[in-house]
C-alpha cells in the first residue's frame, strides 16, 4: 500500500503575524514557521499503516524553498520520502489554487490513500482535501476520527457536530483526520538523524504540469481585499474571591445587568 | 433579478438555527443587490419547512426529497446543487460553515468554477459581488475578501453572525428537483449514523451561551458541575483541549484552534487558562467571563468579567445565585 501525507508550513499560532502590504499575504518571514500541528495526526496515522500493514509513506509539501525544514520534520517521524513543490508562480494561491497544485502533484505519484489533516491552523478553511478529491475524481472521506484499511476497502468514522457517520468506500481515496483519531508520538533521535538523508524530490510547477494560469495570486477565485488587526479589548472587571464563593454574587449581578439572568 | 441560493443545514427534519440566520444575511444582501432568496433543501422533508423558511425570507424553496442526499458521502449534495445552479442561473450560494457542508462547497467550487470563502462573520454587496468579513490566524486578523470576476461565489456563514429574524413573508414556493446520481456519487456509502447527543443542551456552535471547562477542573467529574451551570442557563457545554486530551469530555466539544469555533453572546470559561490556541475558538464571543485560580492566566486579558478564585468555591455558589434569581 502506498500512502501520501500532504503537509503545510504555517506560522506558529503563538507568534505575531504581519501581512505584507504589497502582496496582501502573510509575511511568513516575520514569524516563526512550523509544521501545521494538525498534520501530526495524519503523519501518525500513516506511520501506523506503515508499521501494521507495511505501507510506503511519502510526505508532500507545497511551499517555498525555505519550507524545507518542515518536510524534514515530517520525515523525522519515520516517513520514507518527500516531495516538495516549489515555484514562485504558486505564491498567493487560494484554497482552490492550492488544491489544483496538490492534485497535479498527486497525479504524478502512485497512491492508495492520501491522508490530510482536516484543516490548517492558519486559514482553517478545511476545503483543500475535498477539492483535491473532486479534481482527481476520488472519494473524500474527511474529518476521520477512526480509519480502517482492509484490502481495497476503507472504513472511516466522519466526525460531525452530533457524533459521527460510519462510511465505507473503495480505495484509492482522499482522507482527512481530526485530532481525536490518535495520539501522535514524538520523533525519535534516530528518526531525526535519518530524516536528513531521506530522498527528497524538489519539483517546479512545470515539472508536475500545473497550468499556471489557474494557480497563484492572480488567478485566485477568492481575493483578499483588506485586513486589520483585531482591535484591542477594553479591560474588564476583575474581582477576587476570598474562598467563600462570595464573588459569585458579584458575577451574578453582572450577568443580571447584561440580562443573562 | 437573480436568485441568491441558501443551502439549508437541517437535522431531524428541522432547519438548524444557522439556516435561519443565513436567510437573514441573504435577505439583507438580496435587498441590496435586487435579487430574491431561494432556499435549497437536500434530503427528506423539505416541503414541510416551506412556511418557516418563507417567514424568514425565502421566496422559493428547491427541494430534493430523497434519502440519497445523506445516504452517500458529499457527492449527492454536490450534484444536486450543480443542477440547481444550472436551472436557476444563480451566481451566489450561502452555506453553513459546518464540517461536512464545507466539503460540499469545496467539491462544488471545482465543478462550477467557483471560489469559496468560509466562516464569514459578515457579508455585503460591493460592485455587484459579495464581500465577506473573515477572521484568520486565530482571530488575530480581521480580513475582507471578495471573488474574482466571473466566478460563482460560495460563501460559508458562521453561526451566530446574524440574528434570527422573521421578515414576514408567506410560505416559500416549493420547487421540487429530481437528481439522477452519477455512479461516482454512490461509491462512498454512509452505513450508519452515530448520534451522541449532548442531551437537551444546544449545540455549542449555535448556543447563545456556552459554558466550558478546562484543566483546572482537575478530573472528569468536574464536568458535572459545568453541566449543572450550563443547564441553569440553557447553555451548551464546551471544553478546552487539555480537558478533551485528558479524556474528561468528548473531542467534538473541544473549543479552539483544532476544534470548534464558537461565537456566543456569553462565554463562561472555568479552569481555562486561555492559551492562544483556545482563544482562537472563542474570542469572538460578545461577552467573556473567566473563573480561574491563577490571576496571571491570559484569559483575564480578554475577560469582560473575571473572578480570581477556586472554581469549586465560585461555580456552586453561582449556580445557587442564578437558581434563586430565576425562581425569585
Amino acid at each position: 500500500m502506498k500512502v501520501i501525507v500532504p503537509v503545510k508550513r504555517v506560522p506558529d499560532t503563538a507568534g505575531e503575524k504581519k501581512i505584507d502590504d504589497g502582496t496582501k499575504t502573510v509575511d511568513r518571514e516575520s514569524v516563526e514557521s512550523v509544521l501545521c500541528p494538525v498534520n501530526e495526526f495524519a503523519i501518525e496515522e500513516a506511520v501506523r499503516l506503515k508499521e501494521n500493514q507495511g505501507a510506503e509513506v511519502k510526505v508532500l509539501l507545497m511551499g517555498p524553498e525555505s519550507a524545507q525544514p518542515v518536510v524534514r520534520k515530517a520525515l523525522s517521524y519515520g516517513l520514507d520520502a518527500g516531495v516538495q513543490i516549489t515555484d514562485e508562480a504558486l505564491a498567493g494561491s487560494d484554497a482552490i489554487g492550492t488544491a489544483r497544485t496538490i492534485a497535479k502533484a498527486l497525479e504524478g505519484e502512485e497512491f492508495d490513500l492520501v491522508i490530510f489533516g482536516n484543516q490548517s491552523t492558519d486559514a482553517r478553511t478545511c476545503v483543500v482535501p475535498a477539492a483535491v478529491a473532486e479534481i482527481l475524481g476520488l472519494p473524500s472521506l474527511t474529518y476521520a476520527r477512526h480509519l480502517e484499511v482492509d484490502g481495497d476497502k476503507v472504513v472511516v468514522h466522519r466526525e460531525h457536530e452530533e457524533g459521527w457517520d460510519v462510511v465505507e468506500s473503495t480505495l484509492p481515496a482522499i482522507v482527512s483526520v481530526v485530532e481525536a483519531i490518535n495520539e501522535p508520538r514524538y520523533p525519535s533521535f534516530k528518526g531525526i538523524m535519518a530524516a536528513k538523508s531521506k530522498p527528497l524530490d524538489v519539483k517546479s510547477a512545470g515539472d508536475i504540469g500545473v497550468d499556471t494560469s489557474q494557480v497563484g495570486q492572480d488567478s485566485a477565485a477568492a481575493v483578499l481585499t483588506s485586513f486589520e488587526p483585531r482591535p484591542p479589548k477594553e479591560a474588564g472587571t476583575i474581582v477576587e474571591d476570598d474562598g467563600s464563593g462570595a464573588a459569585a454574587t458579584q458575577l451574578a449581578d453582572w450577568m443580571a445587568s447584561k440580562k443573562f439572568v | 433579478m437573480a436568485e441568491l441560493l441558501v443551502l439549508i443545514d437541517h437535522s431531524d427534519g428541522a432547519p438548524r438555527k444557522v439556516s435561519l440566520q443565513m436567510l437573514n444575511a441573504a435577505t439583507q444582501v438580496a435587498s441590496a443587490s435586487g435579487d430574491t432568496v431561494a432556499a435549497v433543501w437536500l434530503g427528506e422533508g423539505g416541503a414541510d419547512a416551506a412556511a418557516t423558511l418563507g417567514a424568514h425570507g425565502a421566496a422559493k424553496l428547491y427541494t430534493w426529497d430523497s434519502a440519497d442526499a445523506q445516504g452517500y458521502v458529499t457527492l449527492p449534495q454536490v450534484e444536486a446543487l450543480q443542477q440547481v445552479f444550472e436551472t436557476s442561473g444563480a451566481d451566489v450560494l450561502f452555506f453553513s460553515s459546518s464540517n461536512h457542508i464545507k466539503d460540499v462547497a469545496a467539491r462544488l467550487a471545482i465543478r462550477i468554477d467557483g471560489g469559496v470563502i468560509t466562516d464569514a462573520t459578515g457579508v455585503e454587496v460591493e460592485g455587484g459581488k459579495v464581500s465577506a468579513t473573515k477572521e484568520v490566524f486565530g482571530g488575530d486578523l480581521i480580513t475582507r475578501c471578495t471573488f474574482a470576476d466571473g466566478k460563482k461565489q460560495l460563501v460559508g456563514i458562521s453561526s451566530n453572525a446574524y440574528p434570527v429574524e422573521e421578515t414576514g413573508g408567506g410560505a416559500a414556493e416549493v420547487v421540487s428537483v429530481d437528481v439522477s446520481l452519477s455512479e461516482a456519487a454512490q461509491v462512498s456509502k454512509v452505513t450508519s449514523v452515530e448520534k451522541q447527543g449532548g442531551g437537551d443542551r444546544p449545540d455549542i456552535g449555535e448556543a447563545a451561551i456556552v459554558v466550558s471547562g478546562g484543566r483546572g477542573l482537575g478530573n472528569e467529574e468536574g464536568f458535572q458541575l459545568i453541566e449543572q451551570l450550563a443547564d441553569v442557563l440553557g447553555a451548551g457545554v464546551g471544553a478546552s483541549r487539555a480537558a478533551t486530551d485528558a479524556g474528561w469530555y468528548p473531542h467534538r466539544f473541544q473549543i479552539g484552534q483544532t476544534g470548534r469555533t464558537v461565537s456566543p453572546t456569553l462565554y463562561i470559561g472555568s479552569g481555562i487558562s486561555g492559551a492562544i490556541q483556545h482563544r482562537a475558538g472563542m474570542q469572538t464571543a460578545q461577552n467573556i467571563v473567566a473563573i480561574n485560580k491563577d490571576a496571571e492566566a491570559p484569559i483575564f486579558q480578554i475577560a469582560d468579567f473575571g473572578v480570581v478564585g477556586d472554581l469549586y468555591d465560585v461555580v456552586p455558589k453561582l449556580i445557587e445565585e442564578l437558581e434563586s434569581r430565576k425562581n425569585g
